[in-house]
């Protein structure tokens, strides 16, 4: 998948942060995914503005010792495989 | 239900009500002849109030609620629910409406979107004009519903479409699923009847026979084989009744583990369906969301599996299954404590093998069945002593 994609959540799928929990958490209708801490940062970054590339420099940047690329790269994959996401 | 996201079950605290079920009303311009609204809903008390209403997101969302659905009875009917769905969305629920879209309009529409509600899910009877108002119980039904589904997906919200299915439409999933890839809905479910309320009264003519269902379920399965060649975001959900299982459905995901139902007049029950259970049920009125979901006896009753006669209590699937349904363990027995005879192990289950029998022969017509109104209801209520 080409790190220039753009990423935005599909309409309707809510990503917030969900304080009884302690987890970033996608709502869509009827349902609930608990975010684990890797896919909440990414999430976070997810804006309809930023593409993959963009969200892996950031990511860099904060966490300098590790890969984060392919970290990303299989997010996308899976939450695109599972329509959360859509790409610009 | 679909995914949560929860695991392992706490089991010294009970978890989070992650799901509220909102029932606003008892009311509905439908008549539906498998409602799940109990059969009595006509003598039931006073409907809360607006700050009654507040008050209940209030706690839910405190506890952890992330999921709200305005349920009915039709929701449209209650005024305040424009005022109901920005103070739960502002709360940070994830907001579903779930409507017969019958007193929806296009104004209406846009005007939930701007106070932020989040998916709108629309149910249908059949996938013909006749048999969907048949059905309904009202001659303009379809049409109107199916206007309206267009208008919530022109105005951006995702979109389920519900089909509860029974022996009078399941023949014709083929259009149904059509029908709803017509209006590009994002899920499709096709809910075979279970049999609770109203639905359990009108058995002999809704339950399809397994001829029927598996032909239902094969052709559901080629369409999904299809949308998944062709990358299609469409999801069809296909609901196998209770009645042609071997196993249990581990009902609400166990009693008092993820969902929460408040009533009309404010009854906090742990499933819509359990009021008819033999158990004092708390009110919002006289208690607070939190006591109600830890504390009270009516929540706790069967939680865990301390409760569970045999086969249940030495089964290695109870903590799968949880012993099944109370609703239908008692509905079907009359002990709701008992295995659910959907299960082999039952020592009532040759009650389902009875009721798959009867559908082999049955008869009866729609236009023969009780339908969900007032005048009914009352009438149940005066001739079945509770």
């Amino acid at each position: 998948m080409s790190r220039e994609r753009i990423p935005r959540w599909r309409p309707g799928y809510r990503f917030q942060w969900e304080p009884a929990q302690e987890a970033f958490v996608l709502l869509y209708p009827e349902g609930m995914v608990r975010l684990n801490d890797g896919a909440g940062m990414v999430g976070e970054l997810i804006d309809g503005q930023r593409s993959i590339a963009q969200i892996i420099t950031t990511l860099s940047d904060e966490f300098p010792d590790e890969d984060i690329g392919g970290d990303v790269d299989d997010f996308m994959q899976v939450a695109h495989e599972k329509h959360w996401l859509q790409f610009a | 239900m679909k995914s949560t996201g929860s695991s392992s079950p706490d089991t010294t605290r009970p978890g989070m009500p992650f799901w509220l079920l909102a029932e606003l009303t008892y009311r509905c311009p439908l008549q539906c002849p498998y409602c799940s609204n109990p059969l009595d809903f006509a003598a039931q008390g006073k409907e809360l109030t607006t700050e009654d209403w507040f008050r209940v997101l209030r706690e839910a969302r405190a506890m952890g609620a992330a999921q709200l659905g305005f349920s009915g009875g039709e929701p449209l009917v209650r005024q305040d629910l424009p005022e109901l769905i920005s103070e739960a969305r502002r709360l940070g629920f994830y907001t579903n409406l779930i409507t017969s879209g019958i007193g929806l309009t296009e104004a209406k529409i846009a005007d939930f979107r701007e106070r932020g509600l989040d998916h709108i899910q629309i149910s249908f009877q059949a996938s013909d004009e006749d048999m969907n108002n048949l059905i309904a119980g009202s001659p303009k039904a379809f049409a109107q519903k199916l206007a309206m589904a267009r208008m919530v997906k022109a105005q951006g919200y995702p979109m389920v479409l519900n089909f509860v299915t029974h022996r009078h439409n399941i023949d014709r999933i083929d259009r149904i699923i059509d029908l709803c890839l017509a209006l590009e809905a994002d899920y499709v479910e096709l809910a075979t009847c279970q049999f609770y309320g109203w639905a359990h009264l009108n058995r002999l003519g809704l339950l399809p026979t397994r001829e029927q269902l598996e032909r239902a379920e094969r052709i559901t399965n080629d369409y999904r084989e299809r949308l998944a060649r062709e990358d299609h975001p469409c999801q069809l959900i296909f609901v196998t009744p209770d009645y042609y299982e071997e196993c249990p459905k581990p009902c609400m995901s166990g009693w008092g583990s993820i969902f929460l139902t408040v009533t009309p007049d404010g009854t906090a029950l742990p499933c819509h369906g359990a009021r008819q259970l033999p158990i004092a049920f708390p009110n919002v009125r006289e208690h607070s969301l939190s006591h109600i979901w830890y504390n009270s006896p009516g929540f706790n009753h069967f939680r865990g599996d301390g409760w569970m006669p045999e086969p249940c209590r030495s089964c290695d699937e109870k903590a799968k299954d949880f012993g099944g349904c109370r609703c239908q363990a008692f509905m079907l027995t009359g002990d709701a404590a008992a295995t659910d005879p959907v299960c082999a192990k039952s020592t009532h289950h040759d009650l389902i093998l009875a009721a798959r029998a009867e559908a082999e022969t049955a008869t009866r017509r729609i236009d023969e069945l009780t339908f969900r109104n007032a005048p009914n209801s009352r009438l149940i209520a005066r001739v079945t002593p509770t």
